[in-house]
């Protein structure tokens, strides 16, 4: 069977070696002294794709991104690797944008190049941390979700078998395609760049990552056509631009606390609609969120 | 992150030497293949961005993959199961890297699978694996046997195993066996045409072959009944699907515990023939020996670059009598010494890899069917003496010079060196074999020698002293040219002598050579970036001064009648 995949990936600063300059003196990120990564998770996402695409032939693989023009690099990073193709949003209607404007950047992306067989990202970035996008895109299209995806066993008759990682153990689960799925930081770590495929893309970038001065290889551009990377604004994905980046996001970051988790206990909580409305209950009773 | 590529700028210098022009133009056919394949380079600059793109990857696993293996790999090495070799687990994950990656086949053609890559950004790879782990690099590297299998084996043969490799299957050279070991015209293996199959057949058993159970494998064995000489040699290809060799035995040795080094019996194995019979010897594993010597030359700079670091690291990091001991002088001597000698090394390796690629280039280009000119006939004559001439040099000086590194890095570790939690102790013993293996140091100056006493190596310094250097740096200049001049006097001092004592001072003069030809290396990479290697061309002038004036007194004295001194009784 042939499969078409998305995989969403996030180009996140490096958090995970942080030096003495990684905060600004305001307490936000200095994005400026972290390097530009792809945020691990997504990577292992990556991975799992491309193994469906090692097993399937003919399966195509695409990378959606959204951030600045430099965030071309994440595509790129996924060519390098195996991907087939990739859609860079950039726009400066998308800056500034919370889990909920971001998922409804991405869903709408992938109305527009068409639901696939497979959404997949990571769990999380190590940015937010939130683990909400994921579940939200699979919210906004309507589509089944498993998240703490470990491994895709096999997919078959239209259903993919999937082993999470859950509290205490592993569990195995059947969910039908179309299937948003999000990987778990336990999963295969993704393989290493191409030689072939990295000299065949190195300068594979979208219109806005290049220089507005003439160079060299420009000519390159119109003899291979596979340099030229998607770009999409706002507009390009029809969007609503009251519902993107800033404007859409009702998130906003009152203060940022240093907090040391204490409690040693978990509560596990069924999917019925009681638990979770008796969850939302806590949460504004406690304060956590309202 | 670290990278074993981005982390040496050295490397990238020599990416960029005036001569690579001319190395890239030829080995890129002059960019014939640039409509043809999408990764191959559209010109100069952006074949240096490719070798540079995949250098990075390459660095990337050096860092990442195998060095964090290196310690498992020495510990649990390969073993034998029914008669086949089992790899240590991590060299498995190693060399699936390495496929998933695509850096098998690196120096192939491309309408093979090939990368293209000429000699120097291949020793650039090869240098990288073996400082995260040289007993790795000893099974990537020999990928290099697919060039002989191009220069010499029919264009069926090319398209049948090329592409193999390229693919990620291993390769190995079968030469060595009990009673043919530096002296490989006494081999004994032998090949009999099968008249009812067609093909030929071996017999007989291979000793100390490095990754002996790959998959295809280049064997010398006698072709000629009756013959006891060089000339009744052949090469063959055996290819491990048809079967008919076991692995009787994986050595265990004092390093690189991660290459198995296997004892092969070949029972009426179907082998075919490469090129002729009876050239197997003189003409084919001459040519493959000379890459396997430039390929110990990379692993040794690789491992030299290796133990310096685990030096330097330590004497910033340790503390004695109050003060880091980076800071006595019996230390940083140690480690400035270290340094230029890895320094001078790598810059003749390049060299030597330019010199190699040059030649390799036109002759390509004439097997591929072109005419060359006069001038580039001239050319491929020029630096196929060269190559040579250096290869030699090359391999030996580098394999003791990292056999001293390794020494001195335990050295600088002082009692904890010796503690086998340290690297540095498993640099020592996996260095130990670079100056034995491919040729020991004794025969590296055995094939040096002739370029010494015609005056190749001289020429060739003239000609460098006619380089300009930077106006700091002429000083130091004019101390190497006093050792030129003093070189040519030793030389002509000892035209008339016996050949019994030409041969008992060959080591001597082998060595000043090294000195001269690597100070006046360093000079000129010095000359343009003085911040890489000002200090170490300083360091290795002195270094060389003092080495040249010590074999200098030790051939002055010498006479016929001290041999009987030294002749064992």
């Amino acid at each position: 069977m042939e499969y078409k995949i998305i995989v969403l990936a996030k180009q996140v600063p490096d958090t995970r070696n942080v030096g003495k300059d990684a905060m600004t003196e305001a307490g936000t990120v200095n994005r400026a002294a972290l390097p530009a990564i792809f945020n691990p998770d997504d990577l292992l996402a990556l991975e799992q794709a491309l193994q469906i695409k090692d097993q399937n032939p003919g399966t195509k693989v695409g990378v959606l991104t959204m951030g600045p023009p430099r965030a071309g690099e994440i595509i790129r990073q996924g060519l390098y690797r195996g991907a087939d193709t990739g859609w860079l949003l950039t726009d400066r209607l998308f800056a500034g944008a919370d889990t909920l404007a971001t998922s409804y950047a991405l869903a709408t992306a992938i109305k527009k190049i068409g639901v696939p067989d497979i959404i997949i990202g990571g769990r999380q970035a190590i940015d937010g941390d939130t683990a909400q996008v994921g579940p939200q895109v699979a919210q906004k299209l309507g589509l089944t979700q498993v998240t703490y995806a470990e491994e895709i066993l096999k997919i078959e008759d239209g259903k993919a078998t999937i082993r999470r990682h859950i509290d205490g153990g592993v569990e195995t689960v059947v969910a039908p395609l179309p299937l948003v799925i999000t990987v778990n930081g336990s999963a295969t770590p993704c393989r290493p760049c191409n030689a072939k495929l990295v000299m065949k893309y190195k300068r594979a970038t979208c219109p806005a990552e290049r220089p507005a001065e003439p160079g060299q290889y420009d000519y390159l551009y119109e003899q291979k056509p596979y340099l030229n990377l998607t770009q999409w604004s706002v507009a390009d994905v029809d969007g609503d631009p009251q519902q993107c980046g800033n404007a859409g996001s009702p998130t906003k970051v009152k203060a940022v606390q240093n907090i040391v988790f204490q409690a040693k206990e978990s509560k596990t909580l069924s999917g019925s609609d009681a638990d979770v409305e008796g969850l939302i209950q806590e949460l504004l009773n406690e304060k956590i969120i309202g | 992150m670290a990278n074993y590529y981005t982390d040496h700028p050295e490397l990238e210098f020599y990416l960029n030497h005036p001569l690579m022009k001319r190395v890239v133009e030829l080995r890129e056919h002059f960019y014939e293949d640039k409509d043809k394949f999408d990764d191959a380079p559209v010109d100069y600059e952006d074949c240096i961005e490719n070798y540079k793109r995949v250098l990075e990857i390459m660095g990337d696993l050096a860092a990442n993959v195998f060095a964090p293996n290196s310690e498992a790999v020495d510990l649990e090495g390969p073993h034998l199961e029914n008669g086949r070799m089992i790899y240590a687990s991590k060299t498995f994950e190693n060399l699936d890297a390495i496929r998933k990656a695509g850096l098998s086949g690196v120096a192939q053609a491309r309408r093979y699978g090939g990368l293209n890559f000429p000699n120097v950004p291949f020793s650039m790879l090869s240098e990288i694996v073996s400082a995260a782990d040289s007993s790795f690099q000893n099974i990537w590297s020999l990928q290099s046997c697919a060039d002989t299998l191009y220069e010499f084996g029919s264009e069926e043969q090319r398209q049948r195993y090329i592409p193999r490799v390229c693919a990620g299957e291993t390769m190995s050279m079968d030469l060595t066996e009990p009673d043919a070991g530096s002296d490989l015209q006494r081999v004994m293996l032998k090949a009999t045409y099968d008249e009812a199959e067609g093909c030929w057949r071996l017999n007989g058993v291979k000793r100390f072959i490095t990754n002996g159970d790959s998959d295809v494998h280049l064997v010398l064995a006698r072709s000629e009944e009756g013959t006891t000489d060089g000339r009744g040699l052949s090469m063959f290809i055996y290819d491990k699907r048809s079967g008919g060799v076991d692995v009787r035995h994986i050595e265990h040795k004092l390093g690189i515990h991660g290459s198995p080094t296997c004892e092969l019996v070949f029972k009426n194995a179907k082998a075919e023939l490469v090129g002729s019979t009876r050239l197997g010897l003189i003409k084919y594993v001459m040519a493959l020996m000379n890459g396997a010597r430039l390929g110990i030359a990379a692993q040794s700079v690789g491992l030299s670059q290796e133990a310096y670091n685990e030096a330097l690291a330590y004497a910033r990091e340790r503390a004695q009598f109050g003060k880091k001991i980076i800071d006595f002088p019996a230390v940083y001597d140690i480690l400035a010494t270290m340094k230029a000698k890895l320094d001078a090394g790598r810059s003749l390796l390049y060299q030597t890899a330019r010199y190699v690629d040059i030649y390799k280039g036109l002759e390509d280009l004439q097997r591929c069917g072109r005419e060359l000119s006069a001038e580039e006939k001239q050319e491929m004559k020029k630096y196929s003496r060269l190559a040579d001439a250096f290869t030699p040099l090359c391999k030996g000086m580098n394999s003791e010079y990292c056999n001293q590194n390794a020494y001195d890095a335990i050295s600088v570790h002082g009692g904890s060196g010796f503690i086998m939690e340290y690297k540095c102790q498993r640099l020592y013993r996996d260095a130990r074999i670079f100056s034995i293996y491919e040729g020991t140091t004794q025969l590296q100056v055995v094939a040096a020698i002739r370029y010494i006493t015609n005056g190749t190596y001289l020429n060739i310094m003239k000609e460098m002293l006619e380089d300009e250097v930077s106006a700091e740096l002429q000083p130091l200049k004019e101390r190497a040219a006093a050792l030129v001049a003093k070189y040519e006097t030793v030389l002509a001092g000892i035209a008339g002598e016996s050949q019994e004592k030409q041969d008992f001072i060959a080591r001597h003069l082998y060595e000043m050579t090294g000195d001269i030809i690597m100070s006046l290396l360093i000079l000129r990479d010095a000359s343009v970036r003085a911040d890489l290697f000002a200090r170490s061309a300083h360091v290795y002038v002195r270094l060389a001064e003092a080495d040249f004036a010590k074999h200098e007194a030790f051939i002055a004295t010498v006479k016929e009648e001290d041999l009987e001194n030294y002749r064992a009784e």
